[in-house]
């Protein structure tokens, strides 16, 4: 599948955002996070600045960006109309949790209660969007039921490690972070490597004997393409990453998502100090998005649609 | 609404024919030519006389060759949208431009509901839908619903154009949802068959299989089977043609 740069954007910032509203959400729900004006601006600011710049890179690969809004109608049946409902949906409890934390002296149940609903829906929206990929059956690669569990830990992971580095900026600290994020870290590590291993070994299960109903005839091959040059369905369906590149681009991605991360958040907390946790901290989540970022590239160069079958691929 | 109806009163859609098909690509050519003024309009074209075009087309012929040897065929394999009874491009469409129409079973985008977000064409598994680069829109087959239903033109031409240009009657259109009707008729006749019937869409197109070679006429040419008493230039030739087959 072809990589769209804007998609690939719009997954992994407002991923980010919408997994630090998760954390925030979820220490406000249980009662954890003292009011704090400097704090609230800082970290909640975050979140909304990532989701909202997201959501509108999100628009930049439609071919009629002006009739988005649109894309509210049909969340009957659409896991696309559904994520833009949810995660424009997100914004009201966060905006009663911003008030609550920031500007009033006790916060009370309805604070704690839209930490938690804040949270939910974060994590609901990230769902969302996993589900839009994961429901194509036409994908093998996306038709996967690890899709959606490696999408909500990268939310976790990359929000997390914000929070982190935004609490060493602000001078404050939350416990236990670290090790919920640390725990987070390797959880996710696990099921991206564990998807990988599942989607090498799987079957092919659609032949081109299948797609064009010649198999009684025998072994099927190409002859004649329709046209000389490539089409819109060959140029978004068609794209393809050499298997070695990908091989060492996996291997990319375990180190800048995940290991560097890992060893950095160790850092911040063995090392005393300040300055060495920020610089650590923030480190580690601008390796980490650089890392998802790439993730979500692969997620696309390395799909196989099934209507390449028309176009000389034997199985899909 | 991108829901799918629960049942459609046609089941409109093509058959098509590989055995007679010859790969001529006037399906393809009368199709863009009718919908690049028709309903799809305008079905654009980027680069058309440079070194990289490329187009909008609705209908494609690709050209296969399957089994070994003496027994391989070419096999001329028009592809266009199905019109399929449970077409995941319409549920996963999150504006409702994609729709499938209760009263005759054909999917339709409309143009000034789509957005663009090429989401529909991921969900194809046959390659159906091409997005118009220039248009901003998606575009597919329509069964020309601006030519079946049209008392303007002659009642001959209230068929698709690609079925109205097959010169050898390799297309044909009809009521796939009365079994009663030709195309039914054809189909049941014939062993028509649907494409990837696995992935679960139930596409209403159906395609012919080419037919089974006669035997006699693979192994033993005319001039092979010349008799004792043929002419002396026929034995001849069945003598060259004897010591050349050798």
């Amino acid at each position: 599948m072809h990589p769209a740069y804007s998609v690939i954007l719009f997954t992994t910032t407002s991923g980010a955002g919408l997994g630090l509203l998760a954390w925030l959400g979820a220490y406000a729900g249980l009662g954890l996070l003292a009011p704090n004006w400097a704090l609230a601006v800082l970290a909640l600011g975050a979140a909304f600045l990532l989701v909202t710049i997201g959501l509108v890179f999100s628009t930049f690969h439609l071919g009629r960006p002006a009739r988005a809004w649109r894309a509210f109608g049909q969340w009957r049946s659409s896991w696309l109309s559904r994520e833009g409902i949810v995660a424009v949906a997100t914004y009201v409890p966060a905006a009663f949790l911003a008030y609550g934390w920031g500007w009033l002296e006790s916060p009370g149940a309805v604070w704690r209660l839209s930490g938690l609903a804040a949270a939910a829906l974060a994590l609901l929206t990230v769902y969302c969007t996993a589900m839009i990929y994961a429901s194509l059956k036409t994908i093998r690669h996306w038709h996967h039921p690890l899709v959606a569990p490696v999408y909500l830990a990268l939310a976790l992971a990359t929000g997390g490690l914000l929070l982190q580095a935004l609490l060493f900026v602000h001078g404050s600290a939350l416990r236990p972070l670290a090790l919920l994020l640390l725990a987070v870290l390797i959880v996710s590590l696990m099921l991206k490597r564990a998807y990988w291993t599942a989607v090498d070994n799987a079957r092919r299960s659609y032949t081109v004997e299948a797609a064009t109903g010649l198999g009684k005839l025998g072994r099927v091959r190409p002859l004649d393409p329709p046209h000389t040059q490539p089409n819109f369905v060959m140029r978004e369906m068609g794209y393809k990453v050499a298997r070695k590149h990908a091989l060492r681009l996996r291997r990319a991605v375990l180190l800048v998502t995940f290991l560097i991360p890992i060893a950095l958040t160790l850092v911040t907390v063995l090392l005393p100090g300040r300055g060495v946790g920020t610089f650590a901290a923030l480190l580690a989540f601008v390796s980490s998005m650089a890392g998802v970022a790439l993730e979500r590239w692969l997620f696309f160069a390395e799909a196989e649609h099934v209507s390449m079958l028309y176009y000389g691929a034997q199985a899909a | 609404m991108t829901s799918l109806p629960a049942s459609t009163g046609k089941k409109l859609g093509l058959v098509i024919d590989l055995d007679t098909c010859v790969g001529c690509q006037a399906c393809a050519t009368s199709c863009k030519e009718w919908n690049a003024g028709g309903y799809s309009a305008p079905l654009t074209d980027e680069d058309p006389h440079g070194a990289d075009p490329t187009g909008t087309w609705l209908n494609r012929v690709h050209s296969f060759e399957a089994g070994e040897g003496g027994d391989s065929r070419t096999v001329h394999f028009p592809r266009s949208c199905l019109h399929c009874e449970e077409p995941a491009c319409v549920t996963v469409c999150p504006t409702g431009a994609s729709y499938k129409r209760a009263e005759d079973g054909i999917v339709l985008v409309d143009p000034d509901l789509c957005i663009g977000c090429k989401l529909c064409s991921w969900a194809c598994p046959y390659g159906a839908r091409e997005y118009d680069y220039s248009d901003g829109v998606m575009k597919k087959c329509t069964l020309c619903v601006d030519r079946i239903y049209n008392e303007h033109i002659e009642p001959e031409d209230r068929i698709p154009a690609c079925v109205r240009a097959c010169p050898t009657g390799a297309r044909h259109f009809g009521d796939l949802g009365d079994p009663a009707s030709a195309v039914s008729r054809l189909v049941a006749e014939r062993g028509g068959f649907d494409l990837l019937p696995e992935i679960g869409y139930k596409p209403v197109n159906k395609y012919l299989p080419p037919r089974q070679r006669r035997a006699a006429t693979m192994e033993k040419s005319p001039i092979a089977l010349a008799s004792a008493n043929a002419p002396t230039t026929d034995r001849l030739f069945a003598f060259i043609d004897r010591v050349l087959s050798r």
